[in-house]
């Protein structure tokens, strides 16, 4: 069993490793979607907390696939998770980093990286929607993203200030009985 | 494959401790994503690029894929201590922040089952969802997109986001229709 969701976790995560475009934040639909709805890991309120806890902690956005291994599968879950997200990319970039001074075809890798930019970005909304939606806080909640969503628009606020803000009214919100 | 040669600007090519200590910095300090304090400990700080060949580097990372400063870590690694430093750069990159998660992990997991605790990470949840909305719009604003760049960035939104379709599926219809796009506005210029 253990072996099994080990297994998983390496195809899973290996697998979105050579696709995330633009980084971790375009993969929360689709591992929303293998986590929730294929595996069957967890609930929609579970992964989006995972999905804070990460944005609480320093470092890449990659680590939502370290906290899911650990939440399937502990420790060893979250070291194979970890390897599995970051090996694929990285033997990619080690091979470019090595071909790239031959070929140094630049305007390749800028038309490239011009048409991966607006999917990335679409990507990356579509990530916002679904943690919305998981998040499943309620009225309350919907208000509280979209006052994060408005500062981290409007203004350049340490991200870890608005989390903060937004966790603390919700919470007085439940000590007075509104949710 | 030869390993590519340092740039000649450099002050001053790094071991792989000092690549080490960069990085591991980089990790450490970087809350709400690494890409500006990365800018900052690679040109300004430690001088190991320029801000062109950095910008030049982060363009490359950005069409590939995986996270941009994991990419970055490799790259740089490789090229001032080859396969040793593209290992020791990405190692130091995630030890830290790997550390902070097993943390908050083990912490989640002592409190999970408190009421509080719950409605607390729920807040966090839809604040962090704010969070990538938030950015995302940001960015959408800032990357003056041509037509046929805003229709591709609904199309993803729509399919991922909206009608939930696989990731890998969207990317194999959407990437040559972007790159086919893109190299028709670079041919007009």
């Amino acid at each position: 069993m253990e072996r099994g969701v080990l297994g998983q976790i390496v195809v899973l995560f290996g697998t979105l490793s050579l696709i995330a475009v633009g980084g971790a934040n375009v993969l929360v639909p689709e591992i929303h979607r293998q986590a929730v709805g294929v595996m069957g890991w967890m609930d929609d309120a579970t992964f989006a907390r995972l999905l804070a806890i990460v944005q609480t902690a320093p470092g890449p956005n990659v680590m939502l696939a370290s906290i899911i291994g650990w939440h399937v599968a502990g420790l060893p879950g979250l070291v194979v998770a970890t390897i599995a997200i970051l090996l694929p990319s990285s033997l990619i970039a080690f091979i470019c980093s090595r071909g790239l001074a031959r070929f140094s075809d630049r305007s390749a890798v800028k038309i490239m990286t011009v048409a991966l930019v607006p999917i990335a970005l679409g990507l990356m909304l579509a990530s916002g929607l679904v943690a919305t939606i998981a998040a499943a806080a309620g009225l309350l909640g919907f208000a509280i993203t979209a006052a994060t969503m408005l500062m981290t628009l409007r203004t350049s606020l340490n991200p870890l200030v608005s989390m903060l803000a937004g966790t603390l009214v919700y919470l007085a919100a439940w000590l007075l009985g509104f949710v | 494959m030869a390993q590519p040669e340092p740039p000649e600007s450099v002050v001053h090519a790094p071991g792989l401790a000092e690549l080490f200590s960069g990085f591991l910095k980089i990790g450490l300090m970087g809350f709400g994503g690494v890409g500006p304090i990365a800018r900052h400990v690679i040109v300004t700080e430690r001088r190991w690029l320029d801000d062109r060949d950095y910008a030049r580097l982060l363009g490359v990372c950005q069409a590939l894929p995986g996270a941009n400063t994991v990419n970055a870590a490799v790259m740089i690694g490789d090229r001032y201590r080859g396969a040793a430093g593209a290992l020791t750069c990405v190692v130091a990159l995630m030890a830290a922040p790997l550390l902070c998660l097993v943390a908050l992990a083990t912490l989640y997991d002592a409190v999970a089952d408190k009421p509080w605790a719950q409605v607390a990470l729920t807040g966090a949840a839809a604040s962090a969802a704010g969070l990538i909305t938030g950015t995302a719009a940001r960015l959408l604003t800032r990357a003056e997109l041509a037509i046929w760049g805003w229709a591709l960035a609904g199309a993803a939104f729509l399919a991922v986001g909206v009608f939930r379709q696989p990731l890998l599926t969207t990317l194999l219809v959407l990437i040559p229709v972007a790159i086919v796009a893109a190299t028709l506005a670079a041919r007009r210029r």
